[in-house]
């Protein structure tokens, strides 16, 4: 697995969700949803703040439990990676970070510099590879964070609103390696508010308000002709409340 | 007042012609205190790591009982030390007491909740940052712990340098387990307090300069690490 562009794609085992929901402080944030997410498709989640779109995707990656319902790997569970809103950095160089995801996936020792070195390249992020992690620019980080997930050869790739807080250069930085590891067969599932970028990058649309999910529909379905008054209006630019 | 003034430079001849009873002295009051701040990091360091991660029933109890023991007073410490470590108490076949090793264990006892309760808070605050992160990446809680130990690193420095200030600067704990005596058990503090009532001001003198300007020291080089982190990894 030493050239990662060229290995055979194995489509990742479909996740089922049934009944889901999430409950906090008796107040019920997500759910109940029901849903399938299949293939290497790019499923963009979309709905106002608050809709549960974070939640959703922390669920669906395990990192919360759900309070009711059943979150499944249909077969086996396949390697994940996620990438935050604001990505979490550790406080070592550019290169020690990329190394360290490696060492806790298991690479053999001799061969992590060589493949984060490659990975640093892959990302634009050479140049940087011996500065603290913590100094560079939050679309560095995020190009970094990007740079970890893909040395963890994931199957599914959750992004959580990654270029909410980034200027156009690294929005569009971001959108390519969303791009890149959509050609390598992973699917990819991620939050956004931006329409723009939705419809740049989305295969199918999971939308959210209040925590309830709306539709699930075809990307294109969806923003010619969308189900519900909610997703109509979301689509107009009309605040959705 | 001119014997205090001769005093004072009795002492400082002593000091700068490494009068070998003051450099005795010395040697040993770093020794100990070195290796029980030792012993309280690599004991306390995880302990603090595990109590930031881990919910459990009496948790809070634990919390609270650390940070209690912070302000431990030194002779209590030892008092309780020189009961375990007597003849009669339960360790008291090891015949430690009256000797520096009986000093360390004072000292860890002293130092380790200091180092444990701070570090659990230091660690505690990464660990809020980096938790989603690291499940992310799949890792168990207790792999979490050398990563966020590692990474509080800076802050942690400050923490064990705080400890060796405070196993550096009691007398109450070693006067009681050590005993003070010559050439074996006394350490600065015990001698300066010796010394003093004995009228031999000059020597204590000199032992108060060393240990004010080592305890200057260890705040110099906190504030310093404290400041390079700053700068450098933002």
């Amino acid at each position: 697995m030493n050239d990662l562009t060229a290995r055979f794609v194995i489509e990742p085992p479909a996740q089922s969700l049934k009944g889901v929901s999430f409950t906090h402080r008796g107040q019920r944030l997500l759910g109940p949803v029901d849903l399938r997410l299949t293939g290497c498709k790019r499923t963009l989640v979309m709905g106002p703040n608050g809709a549960g779109k974070s939640l959703l995707m922390r669920l669906a990656h395990g990192l919360l439990p759900a309070t009711q319902g059943q979150l499944r790997w249909e077969g086996r569970v396949p390697r994940q990676a996620m990438v935050f809103q604001r990505p979490v950095l550790l406080k070592r160089s550019a290169l020690a970070n990329l190394v360290y995801a490696l060492a806790v996936n298991g690479t053999p020792r001799r061969q992590r510099k060589a493949r984060a070195r490659e990975a640093l390249a892959r990302f634009g992020l050479c140049h940087l590879e011996r500065r603290p992690a913590r100094v560079l620019s939050g679309g560095e980080q995020q190009r970094l964070a990007l740079a970890r997930a893909w040395l963890l050869d994931p199957e599914v790739l959750f992004l959580d609103e990654p270029t909410s807080a980034l200027d156009p250069a690294a929005i569009l930085a971001v959108e390519s390696a969303v791009q890149e590891f959509h050609a390598r067969g992973v699917r990819i599932l991620m939050s956004s508010h931006d329409l723009h970028q939705a419809r740049r990058l989305a295969d199918e649309v999971l939308f959210l308000n209040a925590g309830r999910l709306i539709e699930h529909t075809e990307a294109v379905t969806f923003f010619t002709a969308p189900a519900s008054n909610e997703a109509r209006a979301f689509i107009r630019g009309e605040l959705v409340l | 007042m001119s014997s205090d003034a001769s005093a004072l430079t009795t002492a400082l001849s002593l000091i700068l012609g490494f009068d070998p009873t003051l450099m005795e002295i010395v040697a040993l009051s770093l020794r100990v205190s070195l290796v029980a701040v030792l012993l309280a990091a690599v004991i306390g360091l995880p302990l603090g790591a595990a109590l930031a991660l881990w919910r459990f029933p009496g948790r809070g109890a634990l919390v609270v009982a650390l940070n209690a023991l912070m302000g431990l007073p030194p002779v209590v410490a030892g008092l309780c030390v020189y009961l375990l470590l007597s003849r009669a108490g339960p360790l008291g076949e090891l015949g430690l007491l009256f000797t520096p090793g009986a000093m360390v264990v004072a000292q860890v006892i002293l130092v380790l909740p200091i180092i444990a309760a701070l570090a659990r808070q230091q660690v505690e605050e990464l660990h809020q940052e980096y938790h989603e992160q690291l499940t992310s990446l799949g890792l168990s809680r207790l792999r979490m712990i050398p990563t966020l130990l590692w990474d509080a690193r800076l802050g942690l420095v400050t923490v064990i340098l705080a400890g060796f200030g405070r196993a550096s600067a009691e007398v109450g704990a070693v006067m009681i387990v050590g005993g003070n005596i010559d050439g074996v058990t006394r350490v600065m503090t015990t001698a300066i307090v010796l010394e003093t009532s004995k009228g031999n001001l000059a020597l204590a003198l000199g032992l108060g300069i060393v240990l004010l300007g080592l305890v200057a020291l260890v705040n110099a080089a906190a504030y310093m690490v404290g400041e390079t982190a700053r700068r450098r990894l933002g």
